[in-house]
């Protein structure tokens, strides 16, 4: 389940080289894969291999405590899984958390990013400080959360002047809400630092000259902040959205995937961990993947970004 | 977490409260002495068998006081070098799946509960006991006991305690409802006299194992099972849909919509039933027997009544749940013959005498239980022996994980329960799960 995004390498300058070789575009090319082949190959080694092994696996019936019983059964894995009600409950579970997150966190990520962006006094520490969540393990930062909302142990209930007895753990909204909150909370530090990286490269005198034209702030910021921030945006997004959709840790803390609150990943991990069927649980690994690499493309295409375009410039 | 030779002669000179010097010059080189890993859950503790690692972890002392008496008497033969495993029984089970399917050298003993020792014998995790063998070692130990850790007609593991369930109750609320407790009683028994009192019935129905334990407690009482033929694995046949699980499915539904249900039944496990049974309202209440030392039913410990298990019907005899932890052997360890000696010694008569004593777990042989000194510390392991001769072990499949996780989610919450379609619909479920057609 590595990340997909992969930065494709500039283009070369064109013209302008006037080489010895034949074809200057194939000595460029060649130089390239000289520079870039053992990349690729460590990649090829620890990302393509596990990947077409999880493909090969995914097309058997495969239990690892049963072995005599392993059967190459075709795609049926993939038909199981994708008529599966549960399935898509994961999934829309995890689209759920990923637009709730996502939303939030540019919102918040973006005042925070103003205030580093703006502020004067104690400049660094208050960069550090917005930063110390995203530093947390998730694990850690999932267990803090549980306590904290935990009828015996928390306080929240106490702070909120709720009934004592309440679990929010005790149903799907309550439990989601939790799992929604504690990683808005770990992650909005990460949206904000790449949006500050945004906005430190919005021209200053774009917004004076919008400013000596009469734009309003309203105006200022949606005609030229913003616009000229498009590429960070994306970057966020698709970030934080790929991250958000293969969420685990913290459902797994909270509620152990109870209450209807398991993302896809944590199907997976019932699959291949605990109940050991190397097949379905490959399958749906599989899936996992391809419907990361659905959202990431779809993401690209709504942004109309290119990648390899958001280094400065 | 390795506690080496010296520092287990340190321990033991401190239980045994031996002079100071045997400590001194303890630490004897083991040479040729073969070093058995033992993966123990973790267990009840008692503070004198306290053990401490090198970097001065303290272990428990139950299991791990066992592995140094045993190190120590075998005069070199072997030295058992304890391990932990997690907390959770699903996590002790993944730990060890995980290491055995990478033919994991290091380990050669388990303590394996029950409920997975068929699925590490199918696996061919556990090294098959020679058949003499196996009637040495299930020499006086209780049927139940022998039963549990039987696959496909061999003794695969060794049982190194049971446990079973029985009914508390509190003698207050049950003479206030003219129950007669000294004749077997039922479930709609006592959920009747719940009722009547205002008090209720606690019983674990949370969404995990424990309540598979209740579910196929209730189906063996009506005389029936939940699967036959375990050992064909995922094509064993299913038998929920039949008047038995129909008999199991109205005693849950009956008790999940009454007033005697505790309000967080659907959420209770072993620790949260205790809580609602000491509570003013609590009646009655099935589970372990560890509940006697539990500190929660200390104030009433004199209102404190225990009898068999309910019955499921007004005809057949109780089956309890049976419990506890099998050692069974690893068939990848360098040093099975020493790992036999070891898992005999671990688990003789003298050793669960010892065991009980420490931990307050049941022995699994039947002799231990005529020692005078166990019926005083005990009252009521007369009892204890009867349930767990008469116990009905969860079925002893391979698979058993599955079906159980496919059951407990298709019966939850207890007050969806419906006699006429849970048992059918569970069934399907659990039938559809092992043939791969659908998702847990």
């Amino acid at each position: 389940m590595a990340s997909t995004t992969t930065l494709e390498p500039t283009k070369a300058a064109p013209g302008g080289r006037r080489a010895k070789a034949r074809s200057p575009e194939s000595a460029e090319n060649r130089l390239g894969w000289k520079l870039a082949g053992p990349a690729v190959a460590v990649m090829l080694l620890v990302t393509a291999w596990p990947m077409l092994r999880a493909l090969y696996l995914s097309t058997f019936s495969y239990r690892l405590t049963d072995p005599d019983n392993r059967e190459f059964v075709g795609i049926s894995n993939y038909g199981v899984v994708l008529s599966d009600s549960l399935w898509w409950r994961a999934v829309g579970v995890a689209v759920f958390i990923m637009v709730v997150t996502v939303a939030v966190e540019l919102v918040i990520g973006f005042a925070f990013a103003m205030v580093m962006n703006n502020i004067l006094v104690a400049r660094g520490l208050v960069r550090a400080s917005i930063l110390v969540p995203y530093g947390i393990i998730t694990v850690v930062s999932a267990y803090a959360w549980l306590y904290a909302f935990q009828p015996t142990t928390g306080f929240v209930n106490q702070w909120l002047h709720l009934d004592p007895g309440t679990n929010l753990f005790d149903d799907f909204w309550g439990s989601i809400f939790v799992i929604c909150l504690a990683e808005i909370w770990k992650t909005t530090p990460f949206v904000s630092l790449l949006l500050l990286a945004g906005l430190s490269q919005v021209p200053n005198d774009a917004i004076e000259a919008a400013t000596v034209d009469g734009a309003t702030w309203t105006q200022r910021l949606t005609k030229v902040i913003l616009p000229s921030m498009r590429a960070a945006i994306m970057v966020a997004v698709l970030f934080r959205a790929l991250d958000a959709y293969r969420i685990f840790d913290s459902p797994f803390i909270m509620t152990g995937f109870a209450n209807g609150t398991a993302p896809p990943s944590g199907l997976v991990y019932n699959a291949m961990i605990q109940r050991v069927e190397l097949g379905l649980g490959s399958a749906m690994s599989v899936l996992l993947f391809l419907s990361v690499l659905i959202i990431a493309f779809g993401l690209m295409k709504l942004f109309r970004v290119d990648l390899s375009q958001v280094r400065g410039d | 977490m390795g506690i080496r030779a010296r520092r287990r002669v340190a321990a033991i000179a401190a239980v045994a409260g031996a002079a100071a010097g045997l400590a001194a010059c303890g630490g004897e080189s083991s040479g040729d002495t073969p070093t058995l890993n033992w993966y123990i859950n973790p267990d009840v503790s008692n503070l004198e068998a306290y053990v401490t690692d090198e970097d001065g972890n303290q272990a428990p002392g139950g299991q791990a006081y066992l592995a140094l008496k045993c190190s120590e008497e075998s005069n070199g033969a072997y030295d058992i070098t304890v391990r932990l495993l997690p907390n959770d029984a699903s996590q002790q089970r993944e730990q060890l799946v995980r290491r055995l399917a990478a033919e994991d050298e290091s380990i050669d003993l388990m303590s394996l509960d029950p409920a997975f020792t068929a699925e590490f014998a199918n696996a061919g995790f556990l090294q098959p006991i020679p058949k003499e063998q196996q009637t040495q070692l299930s020499e006086g130990m209780l049927d139940g006991a022998v039963e549990a850790a039987t696959y496909d007609d061999n003794l695969v593991a060794v049982p190194l305690w049971s446990n079973t369930q029985i009914l508390w109750f509190k003698k207050s609320v049950a003479e206030k409802a003219g129950l007669d407790m000294t004749k077997p009683v039922t479930w709609d028994q006592i959920i009747d006299a719940a009722e009547q009192t205002q008090t209720t019935v606690s019983v674990q129905a949370k969404r995990y194992e424990g309540y598979s334990v209740w579910i196929n407690a209730l189906i063996s009482g009506a005389g029936g099972q939940i699967l036959e033929d375990p050992q064909d694995g995922k094509d064993a046949k299913i038998t929920i849909d039949t008047p038995e699980g129909k008999a199991a499915a109205e005693v849950v539904s009956k008790l999940g919509n009454s007033s005697a249900a505790p309000p967080a039944l659907s959420n209770a496990d072993e620790g949260g039933t205790v809580a609602s049974f000491s509570a003013a309202d609590g009646g009655f209440l099935v589970n372990w027997t560890y509940v006697y030392s539990d500190p929660n039913v200390a104030p009433f410990k004199d209102d404190l009544g225990w009898v068999r298990y309910p019955q499921t019907t007004d005809d057949d005899e109780s089956r309890p749940p049976y419990g506890g932890i099998n050692i069974g052997v690893s068939n990848y360890g360098k040093h099975t013959d020493a790992a036999y000696e070891a898992a005999a010694c671990l688990t003789s008569a003298e050793s669960q005498k010892t065991y009980a004593q420490s931990s307050g777990n049941q022995p699994a042989r039947s002799a231990v239980y005529d020692d005078p000194e166990m019926k005083e510390a005990f009252p009521m392991s007369a009892l204890w022996r009867e349930s767990i001769d008469a116990a009905a072990p969860r079925p002893l499949t391979p698979y058993w994980s599955d079906i159980s996780t496919a059951l407990y989610s298709s019966w939850h919450p207890p007050s969806s329960v419906d006699p006429d379609t849970t048992p059918e619909e569970s069934q399907q479920y659990i039938e559809d799960v092992l043939q791969g057609k659908a998702l847990l």
